[in-house]
């Protein structure tokens, strides 16, 4: 039997929701301990876990909603609520801290509007802070959709941002566009 | 294989590509198309500091390792050193003719462990058996019994370098001797640690030494199944991982009968889902079973109960990385590096103020100093240097005055610091070390899973204690109480959490107490980092009137106009620090005053 692969789910999750819950289910529920590799598959392919989703899940692997709720829960990782079109993630491990993350968070905030944890009223971008990425030496150091970028300064976190409103053309912000490039 | 005349390399971890080696492959590759030169991919060299690296490797064996390039940099080494034979020194960090001092990065290290990173194609399980990979397999399952493997670590000296250093033999011969038809290895690559990236970087650069080394351990303990906890933020190893077991199973290296033997092994991944806790063994394994990650009480230990109620091995990236390595040396090679008690050579993340920040890896028993100056070479802002942190959250901070101390277990823990599992982070003048303390305690209060008490009521405490000192509300008891409340957290406490999360108060109390001093009893912060203490300015004489600060304040306090000197409305600023950043004429200067005195 062949797998279904995250982008075979992503499709099928925008008309047939349940079903790729239900796929998801499937696709773990053989091996032992499949609670968290299911929230994770459904974390990755609808983007967060709603209510209705874990109830699915639920109903489907026969796992205790409740059970699922307190992994939801302890993980950092699950979200719960959904994120705007570009997930930032700020770090904020030990080098990072050492070499300025606050500041970066700072002008991050001040540039997408979204504060720590929260997403900006335009739905453009949500930001988050993590601990260590793992590029340490780098530092400070953020992603935006899984892109890294290191040696961070206000200025290039401004010059990121705007590159990814750039391209995002119908989303154009109100600041730092009439300023040529 | 055609004759190729150069070759060309390209560091692509995770740390290259955020240094935009990406766009220098892509680069590369385009470029060589024509040319029949196919641009390799590697791993970590080391020189995070360098990023992006390509190295260029002459007919003859010599090689040219270029740094910091830019994408433009890359053609330009096409055009002058692969098309007319001439090396472009200035862009040279390593090699014949380089102008830099980037030789001694590694003169004072021995890459063992190391050895394939930034040289081997980790996707490329060919290029990992070339460079002797598998034969320390090879040699486990043709000639030596499982007791004789163990025995072979024992002799090796091996200790676990997950942070406690617990002798690798001893647990293995445990699991080993337990009772159970089932047995699992568990390879703990769940790296917390928030400054650390050497299970990463092996990850990453040698994936296949790690599926060895769970490999020989399986073989070892009588286990047939292994997992591999890994967390999500680590996405590229997780991608090697996958085709490293893809390319395993291809070549009769993991599956049934092994290599012809009776031996059968198979693998699996599981995703951490974010929680520091699950670093810890007991926690990591109820995260495998699905459930919430939290710590239980030891005995039993999982070599007699652990995965599924099975005996259980767990150890870290490195230490399966090194078994190899033993194997293929032998343990009487590999025993004469490092000290009395702790043998072989460490991995270490170095990070922070230092110049030469990346992934090293030294005998054990070099000191501070050694790794700070002659690998490091020295402190990145022309500062003083101040002190080191290892051991993350666990450990300790090692003032500079100790830098002659050896880096082995034993004599880091005489001085109230921990090994750890490599995060080494440079501090210098500029570090304020009660904000050091206040942000390994606020990681610590967040990543406490609340099972006991003390340690997740105790450091609240601590935490607020701490942040009433950093923002200049310090009270004249306060250095008691956090010692007193540090010492019931360590006793009160189940699991390695707790116990430890105290470590980095303790130690910069010992050795910083004046900075405490100063923050509690003159409200001043000699390291003018905590932002109720410090102010920041104009000098109406250098300030030109750009405007630049004022249209980056974020709360706009700042006012002037245009060619004429701008002040800070200090009953506004937050001290964010943005305008000091923004100023190009180093106008705005900073000094450590509280603001309400202003
Ligand atoms: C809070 C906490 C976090 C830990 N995090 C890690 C980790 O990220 N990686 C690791 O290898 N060991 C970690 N450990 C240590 C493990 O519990 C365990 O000792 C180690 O994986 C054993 O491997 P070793 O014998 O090879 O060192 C942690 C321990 C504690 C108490
Ligand atoms: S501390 Fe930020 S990448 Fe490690």
């Amino acid at each position: 039997m062949k797998q279904a692969t995250a982008a075979d789910l992503r499709t099928l999750a925008q008309d047939h929701p349940v079903f790729a819950v239900k796929e998801i289910v499937d696709k773990h529920i053989e091996s032992k301990g499949a609670a968290i590799p299911i929230l994770q598959e459904i974390q990755n392919v609808f983007g967060y876990i709603s209510p209705e989703l874990l109830r699915r899940a639920g109903e489907f692997s026969g796992i205790p909603v409740n059970e699922l709720y307190s992994i939801v829960t302890f993980y950092a990782q699950f979200r719960m609520e959904p994120t705007g079109e570009h997930l930032i993630q700020v770090c904020h491990g030990t080098a990072c801290h050492l070499a300025g993350a606050e500041r970066i968070t700072e002008s991050i905030q001040f540039e997408t509007k979204a504060g720590p944890g929260k997403t900006s009223d335009d739905g453009m971008f949500t930001m988050e802070k993590v601990a260590c990425l793992g590029c340490c030496s780098l530092a400070p150091v953020l992603t935006i959709d899984e892109e890294t970028y290191g040696k961070l300064s206000p200025e290039k976190v401004r010059k990121i941002i705007k590159d990814v409103r750039r391209k995002n053309p119908e989303h154009s912000a109100s600041k730092g566009d009439n300023e040529s490039a | 294989m055609h004759d190729k005349q150069y070759r060309v390399k390209v560091g692509l971890a995770t740390c290259g590509i955020a240094g935009g080696a990406a766009k220098v492959y892509q680069i590369l590759k385009d470029r060589l198309q024509e040319s029949g030169i196919e641009v390799e991919r590697t791993g970590c060299i080391g020189m995070c500091y360098n990023e992006p690296l390509v190295e260029v490797i002459e007919a003859d064996g010599q090689s040219y390792l270029y740094g910091n390039l830019e994408p433009e940099d890359s053609l330009h080494i096409v055009d002058e050193h692969i098309e007319k034979g001439k090396p472009v020194r200035n862009l040279l960090v390593l090699g014949r003719s380089a102008e830099t001092d980037d030789q001694t990065f590694l003169e004072k290290q021995r890459r063992i462990l190391l050895k394939n990173c930034g040289h081997i194609d980790p996707e490329e399980i060919q290029s990992y058996i070339d460079a002797d990979g598998y034969k320390g397999l090879r040699r486990a399952l043709e000639q030596m019994t499982p007791e004789s493997v163990i025995e072979e670590i024992k002799q090796s000296g091996l200790r676990g370098r997950g942070g406690a250093g617990f002798p690798t033999h001893l647990k293995w011969g445990l699991t080993r001797q337990a009772d159970g038809a089932q047995k699992y290895i568990v390879c703990n690559a769940d790296e917390g640690d928030p400054g650390a990236f050497m299970d990463r970087s092996v990850l990453e650069g040698d994936t296949h030494s790690v599926l060895e080394g769970m490999l020989i351990a399986g073989y070892a303990i009588g286990a047939s199944i292994g997992y591999v906890y890994i967390r999500a933020e680590y996405p590229l190893a997780i991608r090697r991982l996958k085709i490293a077991i893809k390319q395993a199973e291809g070549k009769g290296l993991l599956g049934k009968n092994i290599l012809g033997s009776n031996f059968s092994f198979e693998l699996f991944i599981r995703e951490g889902a974010g929680a520091f806790v699950c670093g810890e063994e007991t926690a990591l394994l109820m995260s495998i079973e699905g459930k919430r990650g939290m710590p239980r009480f030891r005995p039993p230990f999982p070599a007699q109960k652990g995965l599924f109620g099975c005996p259980t091995s767990i150890n870290n990236v490195e230490t399966f990385a090194n078994v190899p390595r033993i194997l293929h040396l032998g343990a009487s090679a590999y025993n004469q590096l490092g000290t009395e008690e702790s043998k072989g050579t460490k991995v270490f993340a170095l990070a922070g103020k230092i110049r030469r920040g990346g992934l090293i890896e030294i005998p054990m028993g070099t000191t501070i100093n050694e790794i700070v100056f002659d690998i490091g070479g020295g402190i990145s802002t022309g500062k003083p240097f101040k002190a080191i942190q290892t051991g993350g959250p666990s450990g300790g901070c090692i003032p500079a005055e100790l830098g002659d101390t050896p880096v082995d277990y034993e004599s880091l823990k005489k001085i109230g610091a921990i090994m750890g599992s490599g995060g080494l982070l440079v501090m210098d003048e500029e570090t304020c070390m009660v904000d050091v303390a206040r942000y390994f305690l606020s990681f610590t209060r967040e990543e406490s899973c609340g099972k006991c008490t003390f340690c997740r009521a105790g450091t609240h405490q601590m935490l607020k204690i701490l942040e009433r000192i950093t923002q200049g509300e310090g009270r004249e008891e306060d250095v008691d109480l956090l010692i007193e409340l540090a010492e019931k957290i360590k006793a009160g406490s189940l699991c390695g959490l707790g116990q430890t999360a105290p470590n980095p108060v303790l130690t910069t109390i010992k050795y910083f107490r004046n900075e405490y001093d100063a923050h509690v009893k003159e409200k001043y912060c000699p390291a003018k980092k905590c932002k109720a203490l410090i102010t920041y300015e104009i000098d109406p004489e250098a300030c030109t009137g750009c405007t630049l600060c004022a249209r980056n304040c974020p709360v706009d306090a700042i006012s002037g106009m245009k060619k004429e000197a701008h002040v800070i409305d200090q009953s506004i600023c937050i001290s964010c620090g943005l305008c000091i950043n923004s100023c190009k004429f180093d106008a705005v200067t900073v000094s450590s005053k509280p603001k309400q005195l202003v």
